[in-house]
Protein backbone atom coordinates (compact mmCIF):
# COMPACT_ATOMS: atom_id res chain seq x y z
CA UNK A 1 0.00 0.00 0.00
CA UNK A 2 1.31 3.77 -0.91
CA UNK A 3 1.40 6.03 1.99
CA UNK A 4 -0.52 8.96 2.12
CA UNK A 5 2.16 11.20 1.79
CA UNK A 6 4.36 10.11 -1.39
CA UNK A 7 0.95 11.36 -3.12
CA UNK A 8 1.33 14.69 -1.63
CA UNK A 9 5.19 15.42 -2.29
CA UNK A 10 3.89 14.08 -5.98
CA UNK A 11 1.48 16.36 -6.30
CA UNK A 12 3.76 19.21 -4.22
CA UNK A 13 6.63 18.48 -6.52
CA UNK A 14 4.32 18.80 -10.13
CA UNK A 15 2.90 22.15 -8.04
CA UNK A 16 6.02 23.76 -7.97
CA UNK A 17 7.33 22.68 -11.41
CA UNK A 18 4.22 24.51 -12.50
CA UNK A 19 4.41 27.67 -10.76
CA UNK A 20 8.05 27.82 -12.26
CA UNK A 21 6.61 27.39 -15.67
CA UNK A 22 3.81 29.96 -15.17
CA UNK A 23 6.38 32.62 -13.65
CA UNK A 24 9.73 32.25 -16.16
CA UNK A 25 8.36 31.07 -19.68
CA UNK A 26 7.08 34.06 -21.64
CA UNK A 27 5.21 32.88 -24.70
CA UNK A 28 1.63 32.59 -23.59
CA UNK A 29 0.70 28.69 -24.58
CA UNK A 30 3.69 28.01 -22.10
CA UNK A 31 1.84 29.87 -19.28
CA UNK A 32 -1.28 27.92 -20.26
CA UNK A 33 0.40 24.54 -19.98
CA UNK A 34 2.07 25.32 -16.54
CA UNK A 35 -1.39 26.38 -15.45
CA UNK A 36 -2.38 22.71 -16.33
CA UNK A 37 0.31 20.86 -14.60
CA UNK A 38 -1.29 23.32 -11.23
CA UNK A 39 -4.79 21.82 -11.74
CA UNK A 40 -3.48 18.46 -12.16
CA UNK A 41 -1.51 18.61 -9.21
CA UNK A 42 -4.37 20.04 -7.10
CA UNK A 43 -6.50 16.78 -8.76
CA UNK A 44 -4.14 14.44 -7.46
CA UNK A 45 -4.28 16.20 -3.95
CA UNK A 46 -8.03 15.84 -4.00
CA UNK A 47 -8.58 12.58 -5.27
CA UNK A 48 -5.62 11.42 -2.41
CA UNK A 49 -7.12 12.75 0.18
CA UNK A 50 -11.18 11.45 -0.62
CA UNK A 51 -9.23 7.48 -0.55
CA UNK A 52 -7.60 8.36 2.48
CA UNK A 53 -10.18 9.85 4.46
CA UNK A 54 -13.78 8.71 3.03
CA UNK A 55 -13.11 5.89 0.46
CA UNK A 56 -17.20 5.31 0.32
CA UNK A 57 -18.34 8.80 -0.20
CA UNK A 58 -16.28 10.07 -3.07
CA UNK A 59 -16.17 13.78 -2.70
CA UNK A 60 -13.10 14.16 -4.05
CA UNK A 61 -13.46 12.80 -7.32
CA UNK A 62 -16.72 14.72 -7.98
CA UNK A 63 -14.59 17.53 -7.08
CA UNK A 64 -11.97 16.58 -9.74
CA UNK A 65 -14.42 16.46 -12.42
CA UNK A 66 -15.34 19.62 -11.85
CA UNK A 67 -11.76 21.11 -11.32
CA UNK A 68 -11.55 19.38 -15.36
CA UNK A 69 -14.52 20.85 -16.33
CA UNK A 70 -13.35 24.09 -15.16
CA UNK A 71 -9.66 23.39 -16.95
CA UNK A 72 -11.55 22.74 -20.26
CA UNK A 73 -13.57 26.46 -20.00
CA UNK A 74 -10.21 27.62 -18.55
CA UNK A 75 -7.80 26.47 -21.89
CA UNK A 76 -10.66 27.07 -24.64
CA UNK A 77 -11.20 30.81 -23.47
CA UNK A 78 -7.44 31.19 -22.97
CA UNK A 79 -6.46 29.77 -26.27
CA UNK A 80 -8.81 32.57 -27.83
CA UNK A 81 -7.79 35.40 -26.14
CA UNK A 82 -4.11 33.88 -27.01
CA UNK A 83 -4.86 33.74 -30.88
CA UNK A 84 -6.81 37.20 -30.96
CA UNK A 85 -3.77 38.63 -29.23
CA UNK A 86 -1.13 37.11 -31.85
CA UNK A 87 -3.74 38.49 -34.55
CA UNK A 88 -2.88 41.97 -33.33
CA UNK A 89 0.18 41.78 -32.54
CA UNK A 90 2.25 38.73 -34.50
CA UNK A 91 3.29 37.30 -31.28
CA UNK A 92 2.26 35.70 -27.89
CA UNK A 93 5.39 36.81 -25.94
CA UNK A 94 3.85 38.31 -22.58
CA UNK A 95 6.65 40.77 -21.78
CA UNK A 96 6.45 42.46 -24.47
CA UNK A 97 2.75 42.87 -25.08
CA UNK A 98 1.90 46.35 -22.41
CA UNK A 99 -1.39 47.38 -24.40
CA UNK A 100 -2.78 47.69 -20.90
CA UNK A 101 0.37 49.44 -19.15
CA UNK A 102 -0.60 52.91 -18.08
CA UNK B 1 31.59 -8.74 20.08
CA UNK B 2 27.84 -7.09 20.17
CA UNK B 3 27.10 -5.75 16.57
CA UNK B 4 25.13 -2.13 16.45
CA UNK B 5 21.43 -3.45 15.38
CA UNK B 6 20.57 -3.33 11.51
CA UNK B 7 18.03 -1.12 10.77
CA UNK B 8 14.77 -2.74 9.80
CA UNK B 9 14.91 -0.96 5.82
CA UNK B 10 11.49 -1.60 4.78
CA UNK B 11 11.22 -3.31 1.36
CA UNK B 12 9.29 -1.47 -1.36
CA UNK B 13 6.61 -3.78 -2.75
CA UNK B 14 5.87 -4.17 -6.10
CA UNK B 15 3.09 -1.44 -5.85
CA UNK B 16 4.79 1.29 -4.68
CA UNK B 17 7.83 0.47 -7.20
CA UNK B 18 5.63 1.07 -9.91
CA UNK B 19 4.07 4.27 -8.22
CA UNK B 20 7.74 5.26 -8.03
CA UNK B 21 8.04 4.63 -11.86
CA UNK B 22 4.77 6.35 -12.56
CA UNK B 23 6.02 9.50 -10.46
CA UNK B 24 9.19 9.94 -11.96
CA UNK B 25 7.70 9.88 -15.83
CA UNK B 26 5.28 12.51 -14.32
CA UNK B 27 8.00 14.79 -12.85
CA UNK B 28 10.21 14.31 -15.88
CA UNK B 29 8.11 15.01 -18.84
CA UNK B 30 6.77 17.96 -16.53
CA UNK B 31 10.01 19.26 -16.19
CA UNK B 32 10.90 18.61 -19.72
CA UNK B 33 7.53 20.80 -20.25
CA UNK B 34 8.86 24.14 -18.42
CA UNK B 35 12.66 24.21 -19.92
CA UNK B 36 12.33 22.95 -23.55
CA UNK B 37 12.87 25.56 -25.90
CA UNK B 38 10.96 24.17 -28.89
CA UNK B 39 7.43 24.57 -27.59
CA UNK B 40 5.79 21.54 -29.64
CA UNK B 41 8.39 19.42 -27.94
CA UNK B 42 6.83 20.59 -24.72
CA UNK B 43 3.38 20.37 -25.51
CA UNK B 44 4.21 16.45 -26.67
CA UNK B 45 5.84 15.96 -23.29
CA UNK B 46 2.72 17.49 -21.31
CA UNK B 47 0.77 14.71 -23.30
CA UNK B 48 3.10 12.18 -21.34
CA UNK B 49 2.75 14.10 -17.81
CA UNK B 50 -1.18 13.75 -18.52
CA UNK B 51 -0.53 9.76 -19.21
CA UNK B 52 1.38 9.18 -16.12
CA UNK B 53 -0.92 11.56 -14.04
CA UNK B 54 -3.75 9.12 -15.64
CA UNK B 55 -1.81 6.23 -14.13
CA UNK B 56 -1.37 7.40 -10.59
CA UNK B 57 -5.32 7.94 -10.75
CA UNK B 58 -5.43 3.83 -11.10
CA UNK B 59 -3.25 3.34 -7.97
CA UNK B 60 -5.58 5.95 -6.58
CA UNK B 61 -8.48 3.50 -7.41
CA UNK B 62 -9.86 6.08 -9.23
CA UNK B 63 -11.43 4.43 -12.41
CA UNK B 64 -13.66 7.16 -13.75
CA UNK B 65 -11.27 10.11 -13.16
CA UNK B 66 -8.52 7.93 -14.77
CA UNK B 67 -10.93 7.81 -17.72
CA UNK B 68 -11.98 11.44 -17.89
CA UNK B 69 -8.16 12.60 -17.17
CA UNK B 70 -7.11 10.62 -21.40
CA UNK B 71 -10.05 11.81 -22.88
CA UNK B 72 -10.27 15.37 -21.77
CA UNK B 73 -6.99 16.31 -20.90
CA UNK B 74 -4.29 14.36 -23.56
CA UNK B 75 -7.77 13.71 -25.62
CA UNK B 76 -9.35 17.44 -26.48
CA UNK B 77 -6.72 19.79 -24.02
CA UNK B 78 -3.67 18.66 -25.91
CA UNK B 79 -5.46 19.09 -29.25
CA UNK B 80 -6.44 21.79 -28.47
CA UNK B 81 -3.03 23.25 -27.66
CA UNK B 82 -2.11 22.03 -30.22
CA UNK B 83 -4.04 23.93 -32.64
CA UNK B 84 -3.26 26.93 -30.86
CA UNK B 85 0.65 26.20 -31.73
CA UNK B 86 0.22 25.66 -35.22
CA UNK B 87 -1.82 28.44 -35.36
CA UNK B 88 0.95 30.89 -33.66
CA UNK B 89 3.69 28.70 -35.63
CA UNK B 90 5.89 31.80 -35.91
CA UNK B 91 6.45 31.65 -32.33
CA UNK B 92 7.29 28.14 -33.03
CA UNK B 93 10.88 28.23 -33.38
CA UNK B 94 13.39 26.56 -30.98
CA UNK B 95 16.12 28.99 -31.48
CA UNK B 96 13.85 32.15 -29.77
CA UNK B 97 14.48 32.65 -26.36
CA UNK B 98 11.27 31.37 -24.60
CA UNK B 99 11.83 32.29 -20.70
CA UNK B 100 12.11 36.05 -19.11
CA UNK B 101 14.65 37.58 -18.02
CA UNK B 102 14.17 37.30 -14.09
CA UNK B 103 13.53 33.29 -14.59
CA UNK B 104 16.15 33.14 -11.81
CA UNK B 105 13.60 34.88 -9.04
CA UNK B 106 11.01 32.48 -10.80
CA UNK B 107 12.58 29.41 -9.77
CA UNK B 108 13.95 30.95 -6.30
CA UNK B 109 10.02 31.37 -5.65
CA UNK B 110 9.10 27.90 -6.85
CA UNK B 111 12.02 26.11 -4.36
CA UNK B 112 10.71 28.01 -1.96
CA UNK B 113 7.49 27.23 -2.46
CA UNK B 114 8.11 23.53 -2.70
CA UNK B 115 10.45 23.60 0.60
CA UNK B 116 7.41 24.55 2.12
CA UNK B 117 5.01 22.16 0.84
CA UNK B 118 7.44 19.15 1.57
CA UNK B 119 7.84 20.46 5.27
CA UNK B 120 4.69 20.32 5.57
CA UNK B 121 3.52 16.70 4.23
CA UNK B 122 6.72 15.36 6.29
CA UNK B 123 6.19 17.08 9.43
CA UNK B 124 2.15 17.08 10.02
CA UNK B 125 1.23 13.70 11.35
CA UNK B 126 -1.39 12.56 8.96
CA UNK B 127 -2.81 9.09 10.19
CA UNK B 128 -4.58 8.31 7.70
CA UNK B 129 -3.67 4.79 7.14
CA UNK B 130 -7.22 3.75 6.75
CA UNK B 131 -7.61 0.72 4.45
CA UNK B 132 -9.20 2.03 1.08
CA UNK B 133 -11.80 0.03 -1.18
CA UNK B 134 -11.32 -0.36 -4.58
CA UNK B 135 -15.14 -0.79 -5.76
CA UNK B 136 -15.49 0.70 -8.92
CA UNK B 137 -16.84 4.18 -8.76
CA UNK B 138 -18.62 5.25 -11.65
CA UNK B 139 -22.20 4.26 -11.16
CA UNK B 140 -21.57 5.91 -7.66
CA UNK B 141 -19.99 8.99 -9.34
CA UNK B 142 -23.37 8.78 -11.82
CA UNK B 143 -25.67 8.61 -7.95
CA UNK B 144 -24.25 11.36 -6.64
CA UNK B 145 -23.93 13.70 -9.53
CA UNK B 146 -27.66 13.63 -10.22
CA UNK B 147 -29.03 13.72 -6.33
CA UNK B 148 -26.27 15.44 -4.01
CA UNK B 149 -24.40 17.47 -6.65
CA UNK B 150 -27.06 18.45 -9.41
CA UNK B 151 -26.81 22.46 -8.75
CA UNK B 152 -23.42 22.34 -9.44
CA UNK B 153 -23.64 19.81 -12.12
CA UNK B 154 -26.37 22.14 -13.95
CA UNK B 155 -24.24 25.32 -13.11
CA UNK B 156 -20.87 23.54 -14.50
CA UNK B 157 -22.89 23.02 -18.28
CA UNK B 158 -23.82 26.62 -18.00
CA UNK B 159 -19.70 27.65 -17.42
CA UNK B 160 -19.06 25.15 -20.96
CA UNK B 161 -21.25 26.94 -22.58
CA UNK B 162 -20.25 30.54 -21.47
CA UNK B 163 -16.87 29.39 -21.65
CA UNK B 164 -17.61 28.08 -25.73
CA UNK B 165 -19.63 31.10 -26.43
CA UNK B 166 -17.06 33.25 -25.25
CA UNK B 167 -14.57 31.43 -26.95
CA UNK B 168 -16.21 31.63 -30.23
CA UNK B 169 -16.60 35.03 -30.00
CA UNK B 170 -12.87 35.86 -28.87
CA UNK B 171 -11.67 33.92 -31.46
CA UNK B 172 -13.53 35.19 -34.46
CA UNK B 173 -12.06 37.52 -36.87
CA UNK B 174 -13.91 40.87 -36.98
CA UNK B 175 -13.55 42.35 -40.41
CA UNK B 176 -14.18 45.76 -40.96
CA UNK B 177 -16.23 45.68 -44.19
CA UNK B 178 -18.73 43.01 -41.90
CA UNK B 179 -22.16 45.35 -40.95
CA UNK B 180 -23.00 43.49 -38.40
Amino acid sequence: MIPLEWYLGLSAVLFCIGIYGVLSRRNAISILMGIELMLNAANINLVAFGRFLQPQVLSGHIFTVFVITVAAAEAAVGLAIVISVYRNWQHINVDEIDLMRW
Amino acid sequence: MNLPAIPNIPVPTIEQIGFGIMAMIVIGSALAVVTLRNIFHSALFLALAFLGIAGIYLFLAADFIAVAQVLIYVGAIMILLMFALMLTHRVMTSSLRQTIGQWRWAAAVSVWVLVILVRLVVLHPWGMDKLPSKAPTTAIIGTELLTKYLLPFELASIVLLVAMVGAIVLAKEDKPDDPA
